[in-house]
């Protein structure tokens, strides 16, 4: 009895903790189907007539080549980072190469330096390869950008392979490919979900070097957003409808990979 | 075997990744690399929001010329043209830029002239551009560094409503002082409505846009000819603090946190009896679809004291920077976004009120944009004309503007000095000390010019 009242506690808690989380999304979503002047007022109307005005105005804008840049640079990028993420956590956990402990520090300092501090550099190579507003240029960037994290959370998905299993795998005969294949895929397929979803969310999310490196052939979905920013006049209820319609994609994915995704978080959670 | 699988591995890799990188330089290099193709940068007011819909059903139909747009919010634009021109990049062949920047770049040779351009189009009649837009956007050699798109100045805006229901008027030119007393006759907490709406969020181009030109009808300036600070000055006091009083006392609720956007709402929404600000407000006031006072206000001059005129003077105009390669397709571009054709073509197409305005006079005798602007369109036009960029206050003065000086260490001394005097509104500071502050600031900025 103790247990259940404790338990369904806990669960409100969770469900506060949810809708904490959720209502600006909620509140997004609901302001991109008001009028500005509805949009505007305070205290919030909950109770408006909706309207797909802000929705057209947004496709007026044309959208799609912002949208296609975006899934080009993170799709391409998040595979790059999965196939260069998974060998290399490979031989930092399974087949621990010398000195493993040095290069996996060595990754994740690499994320400690603001992206601002090295962006110098970087523009002027990127200017000098010719490479400016070049949807490849962000490809490569976010490669770079994500390869760190994931090399980590793959070795920690990678380090719950049992050595057993392998071990025995190889008993009967079973070389590399065979192994990854039929034995470590299998068992951190769902690691491998989470690591590529969150690739994604950060490639599709990423603002600085997009606004700095691109102009107008190679503009992604966070430039497209902020044009909505105006001095003049009101662009509440457009951004949002805006903000609705890019973060759409992110919510798919990790909808689609829900399943994976809870097991994949969790994973390296229980020993 | 694992070795040669992670050699088979690698060299698949590198492939891959050149692969992509020669794919993709073959569209890239600064700007666009074919001929009939240029790229702008704007900001995403509407008046360019317009632009973009129209260009290619008209500008590309006329000249074979394609526009790609790109657009970004002012600080991010203004970061990206000073990254492009300062190290070459020349991705942009057209920007909008603003009325304090284009003497400072045109100085700094970022810029393209445009003046031959211009005189040389007798169709273009540049002799039909307001004459203080002009001379905000010449350089020291008095030649135009970009073309005005549209223009504006500040004036008084009030809700007829709420006046009438009190029987007040208001005066065509009122002064600071029946502002004042206006706004205390009309502050009723009770129903949320506050007696006057201002700026009071921190930014040169925000708190300070208003102020200074307040600051200017009080016969203060930020610096004398000889580049003496006149910060702590008594006229600056004099009109900070009327400022300051006049919104803690009669102000909008959360006044320190109120830019040209929050003020917009509030008096949008009926909230406030006036708001001092923009005559590019207008269009969105009394446009019905965002505002709940469209047809319900009334426009009068800048309030004054000592002064005349008091209206500050912006534009947004479009430049082309040095860096680009189509000079000569960039200003058919310019040229065609800022003539009286694409005023009347913005009319026609998308609505009279909707039209650029405020940067030529004949805009004022089309009779479809009188009427559709009657309300404010004397009082705009009339504003324009008496911003006198050069000489705004009782004092010559150093440098070109007026709600802000024309040089390129402004925008951070207004910056911070607006973010003390926004905490004198908010009543964590006074305006002694802020203004104080103010004075060493504006000291070590003269250093460099004396």
């Amino acid at each position: 009895m103790r247990a259940r009242l404790h338990n369904s506690i806990w669960g409100v808690v969770a469900w506060i903790a949810g809708i904490i989380f959720v209502f600006p999304v909620i509140w997004m979503v609901l302001t991109s189907f008001k009028q500005e002047n509805v949009a505007a007022t305070n205290p919030p109307s909950w109770f408006f007539a909706p309207t797909l005005a802000q929705y057209t105005q947004v496709f007026d804008r044309n959208i799609t080549p912002f949208l296609l840049n975006s899934l080009m640079a993170s799709i391409f990028s998040t595979i790059l980072v999965v196939l260069l993420a998974t060998p290399a956590a490979y031989a930092l956990s399974l087949r621990p190469v010398a000195k493993w402990s040095d290069s996996l520090f060595f990754f994740i300092s690499t994320k400690m330096m603001p992206a601002v501090a090295a962006f110098l550099p970087v523009y002027l190579l990127v200017k000098h390869l010719g490479m400016l507003d070049n949807i490849w240029t962000m490809v490569i960037l976010y490669t770079s950008m994500n390869l760190p994290l994931a090399v980590w959370m793959m070795r920690s998905f990678l380090l719950e392979v049992p050595r057993e299993v392998l071990e025995a795998g190889e008993v009967d005969g079973a070389g590399l490919l065979t192994s990854i294949r039929k034995i470590i895929l299998p068992i951190v397929s769902p690691g491998l979900a989470a690591t590529a979803l969150i690739c994604f969310i950060f490639a599709w999310n990423e603002f600085f070097l997009a606004v700095n490196l691109t102009a107008t052939n190679s503009g992604t979905s966070p430039i497209f957003l902020v044009g909505f920013i105006s001095s003049e006049g009101a662009f509440l209820a457009r951004l949002c409808a805006a903000a609705t319609i890019v973060s759409l994609p992110v919510l798919i994915a990790g909808w689609v990979a829900q399943n994976k995704l809870v097991r994949g978080l969790s994973m390296g959670a229980v020993k | 075997m694992s070795k040669k699988l992670a050699a088979v591995a690698a060299v698949g890799l590198l492939a891959f990744t050149a692969a992509c990188s020669g794919a993709g330089s073959t569209t890239s290099g600064g700007g666009d690399s074919a001929d009939n193709t240029i790229t702008a940068l704007m900001v995403g007011n509407p008046q360019m929001e317009d632009i973009q819909k129209l260009t290619a059903d008209n500008f590309t139909k006329q000249t074979g010329i394609t526009v790609k747009f790109t657009i970004l919010p002012e600080n991010e634009l203004r970061d990206k043209v000073t990254q492009d021109v300062a190290n070459q990049g020349g991705q942009y062949d057209v920007a909008t830029v603003g009325a304090y920047e284009v003497p400072i770049w045109a100085k700094n040779g970022w810029l393209h002239e445009v003046s031959t351009q211009a005189q040389a189009d007798s169709s273009y009649d540049v002799n039909d551009l307001i004459k203080p837009m002009v001379s905000s956007l010449s350089g020291e050699d008095g030649k135009m560094y970009a073309a005005p798109f549209y223009g504006e100045s500040s004036f008084l805006m009030y809700n007829k409503e709420l006046f009438d229901a009190k029987g007040l008027k208001m005066p065509e030119k009122p002064t600071w002082a029946q502002v004042a007393d206006f706004a205390a006759k009309l502050d009723d907490k009770g129903k949320g409505v506050s007696g006057i709406c201002l700026r009071g969020l921190p930014g040169w181009g925000e708190l300070f846009a208003p102020l200074t030109t307040v600051v200017n009808t009080y016969g203060g300036t930020w610096f004398e000819k000889d580049w003496t600070a006149k910060v702590d000055s008594p006229e600056f006091k004099e009109a900070t603090n009327f400022y300051v009083n006049l919104l803690k006392q009669h102000g909008q609720p959360g006044a320190p946190q109120s830019g040209f956007t929050e003020c917009l709402n509030t008096f949008g929404q009926g909230k406030a009896a006036m708001w001092y600000d923009a005559t590019s407000a207008a269009g969105t006031l009394e446009d019905p679809n965002a505002s709940k006072v469209a047809g319900k206000v009334g426009y009068a001059y800048a309030p004054v004291n000592k002064t005349e005129y008091s209206g500050w003077l912006w534009t947004w105009a479009w430049a082309m920077p040095k860096t680009t390669k189509k000079a000569d397709a960039a200003w058919k571009f310019i040229s065609w976004a800022t003539s009286k054709d694409y005023e009347k073509l913005v009319g026609e197409k998308l609505g009279w009120s909707r039209v650029p305005s405020g940067k030529r006079t004949s805009t004022y005798s089309i009779p479809e944009y009188k009427e559709s602007a009657k309300a404010f369109a004397d009082v705009t036009l009339g504003s324009i004309e008496h911003a006198d960029p050069t000489n705004p206050g009782v004092q010559p003065r150093p440098a070109l503007g007026v709600q802000f000086v024309g040089i390129p260490e402004f925008a951070d001394l207004g910056t911070k000095v607006s973010q003390e005097v926004s905490a004198a509104i908010a009543g964590s500071n006074t305006v002694d000390k802020a203004l104080a502050d103010g004075q060493k600031q504006a000291d070590d900025v003269a250093k460099k010019y004396k």
